[in-house]
């Protein structure tokens, strides 16, 4: 199987819902000049109509893929950064999430919002927000945080074929990560968790690139002989409750992990099911690995210990069997 | 001037005219007595300009509205059923009850929504145009929006990017001088919201918007741009709405002189065209009691059809908010 990184699979997967589907189309900030690498050999393929630069506009292109959405089109948009996602707010919430809802199912809007998450590169306050948690909070958006290149292509397909809004945060500390693909077709259903390694003792859910801390916790706590379930949940919206209640009942313990900022984070929501529905089954205290609720830092000396890391997941599991 | 439009198409001009004044006089009243829920927003003084644009267009072409909504899929020749059913918050209403008032779309004759957020339908406007000129589909999209949503960041990137790409679009701001209470002369320098057109390198038209047939012409001849792949247009109707910007605003806000109200009756958009049909169109009273006695059917018989339907079950809350999103289309 070819080995493809995080970002050519976004790429691929969008390649390939192009031209299986003519009404799927891309706009988005510099897509021409493909800034990030996941537009390579697009817009020669399939022309500057389909691959379309846009003005700095956020509102007016998440505004234009709304309404191309409603008239029988699948836009995909690229914001770049995800902090660019706030201009087009109320687009996105008043328009794309609700549109369905409110003129009672005559319509849809199906739209893939495309954002990555860059931060703990000293971009400060405004470059380095993580909000799928912020986003989670409004019905009517399908959330998908990727946390492999495997998942990336195949989410990203079902995404491009949703009849609903669906926002993708790419982490870029993940872009150059690698996994096999395999050749030919695979679509990744949402709301489906993976469980990436069984443990009996704790239950730890990580969300996105913060996999990547979780498994490197497990591996040195197995040494310890503390056993630890990996869930990636994989879509955030609809999240898979049953894969995580189910792991919790087993092993009595939570740890989530979540680069968000922990007020009402999605850390915050996992908990607060736990809590409601596996009460009686936990032998420990759940803890959440979250970014503490301050703004981030340019300076890298208080930039870098806001983020979760492998090293506050071990001591997270060490308070929750202790 | 003197239109070149057949006989029963000035007749039905005046026939959805009369539709929306009555359809609103009567939701007024249905308000007062608790029947509607929440907050009515009418047009009343502005049916020439909802429907002289709306008839320039074809039946299967796009709009998009806004808060004051009621009269625009009237205009575009909706059923009054299940406009007032919604109104009045039944199941079957056109968004089964879970729009109201300020989101009375009736997709069905082409809407994309009466969206009650000032100024955004503008870029969703845009945007089924784009969806239309990727389709090849020969469609255009007419965009209602108000003296107010002119001056929100949306009519900015709505309409620079439909400029941009030559989009099949009309934007008809509906200046009936007010954003609520706030007179539009205070809020921009500009004499016409057209003349912002220019800064877009697109025609900006100002119409007289109680004048039906003024519109229908500067309407079609925009239609006629979008159509022939000349971009959008922006089309300013003047025009006045005679009641408070909603029926519900809790107390008198004193923002104009009764005599600027008297002035703009005195131009009613139906008197007006009633008075053309027989004075220079050959068309007998008699034809214009006609359609009165007509539409006085039609509304009634929509108020009792709202009465007598259902009201939502509880469990719809929970329905339409996605489709059916784990399946995945082949």
């Amino acid at each position: 199987m070819p080995e493809k990184t995080f970002l050519e699979a976004i790429r691929d997967a969008q390649f390939e819902e192009m031209e299986r589907d003519p009404t799927v189309f891309i706009m988005g900030e510099d897509v021409e000049s493909n800034m990030f690498g996941t537009f390579s050999g697009m817009q020669e393929t399939f022309g500057a109509e389909r691959v379309r630069n846009t003005p700095i506009a956020e509102a007016g292109m998440t505004g234009l893929a709304v309404g191309a959405a409603m008239v029988g089109m699948r836009p995909i948009v690229d914001f770049t950064m995800s902090p660019f996602l706030y201009p087009a707010m109320d687009q996105i919430v008043s328009m794309a999430s609700k549109s369905r809802y409110l003129y009672g199912g005559q319509t849809q809007v199906p739209i893939v919002l495309r954002s990555n998450m860059i931060y703990g590169n000293g971009n400060a306050a405004q470059h380095s927000d993580r909000p799928y948690s912020m986003f989670a909070n409004m019905p009517g958006i399908n959330i998908m945080v990727p946390s492999c290149a495997y998942d990336m292509k195949g989410l990203m397909k079902t995404a491009i074929r949703n009849d609903d809004p669906v926002m993708s945060f790419e982490d870029a500390a993940l872009w150059s990560s690698k996994s096999d693909i395999p050749d030919g077709e695979y679509l990744i259903p949402f709301g489906e968790a993976a469980v990436r390694r069984s443990g009996d003792d704790v239950t730890i859910v990580a969300v996105g690139a913060m996999v990547v801390h979780a498994m490197a916790a497990a591996a040195e706590l197995e040494g310890e002989g503390v056993g630890c379930e990996v869930i990636d949940p994989r879509t955030v919206v609809p999240l898979d409750r049953a894969t995580i209640l189910e792991s919790v009942r087993k092993t009595g313990r939570l740890v989530v992990v979540d680069s968000s900022f922990e007020t009402c984070s999605i850390a915050s929501e996992i908990c607060a099911i736990v809590a409601s529905e596996a009460f009686w089954d936990l032998r420990g205290p759940l803890q959440r690995v979250a970014t503490p609720h301050t703004h981030i830092p340019f300076s890298p000396t208080m930039e870098e210990q806001l983020f979760p890391s492998k090293d506050k997941v071990v001591a997270a599991v060490r308070r929750a069997v202790a | 001037m003197k239109p070149n439009l057949p006989r029963d198409v000035l007749l039905d001009m005046y026939r959805r005219m009369r539709r929306i004044r009555r359809f609103e006089d009567i939701a007024v009243e249905a308000h007062k007595n608790g029947e509607i829920p929440g907050s009515l927003h009418t047009s009343h003084g502005q049916e020439a300009e909802i429907v002289g644009a709306c008839m320039a267009l074809l039946p299967d072409d796009y709009m998009v509205g806004n808060h004051r909504s009621h009269g625009h899929p009237i205009g575009k020749g909706a059923k009054l059923d299940r406009l007032m059913a919604e109104l009045l918050a039944r199941s079957t209403g056109v968004c089964g009850g879970k729009g109201g008032s300020m989101h009375l779309a009736d997709f069905s004759v082409g809407s994309l929504g009466e969206t009650s957020i000032v100024g955004s339908g503008i870029p969703v406007a845009a945007g089924a145009a784009l969806g239309a000129k990727l389709q090849g589909s020969n469609k255009v999209t007419l965009c209602f929006f108000g003296d107010g949503a002119s001056n929100e960041g949306t009519f900015h990137e709505g309409i620079n990017m439909a400029a941009n790409w030559k989009l099949p679009v009309i934007f008809l701001c509906e200046n009936n001088g007010y954003a609520v209470a706030t007179p539009i002369t205070s809020t921009a320098v500009v004499a016409n919201i057209a003349d912002r057109a220019s800064g877009y390198g697109i025609p900006g038209v100002v119409v007289d918007g109680q004048d039906i047939l003024a519109v229908y012409a500067v309407v079609s001849e925009a239609a006629r741009r979008a159509r022939a792949g000349e971009g959008p247009t922006l089309v300013e109707a003047k025009t006045y709405r005679y009641l408070d910007h909603a029926a519900n605003m809790g107390r008198r806000l004193n923002y104009r002189e009764l005599a600027e109200i008297e002035a703009w009756r005195a131009k009613d958009p139906l008197t007006l065209f009633a008075s053309r049909l027989r004075d220079e169109m050959g068309f007998k009273p008699l034809d214009i009691e006609d359609v009165d006695e007509e539409v006085e059917r039609e509304v009634q018989s929509a108020l009792d059809f709202a009465r007598n339907s259902p009201f939502p079950d509880a469990a719809g809350a929970f329905t339409d908010v996605f489709g059916d999103r784990l399946a995945l289309t082949a």
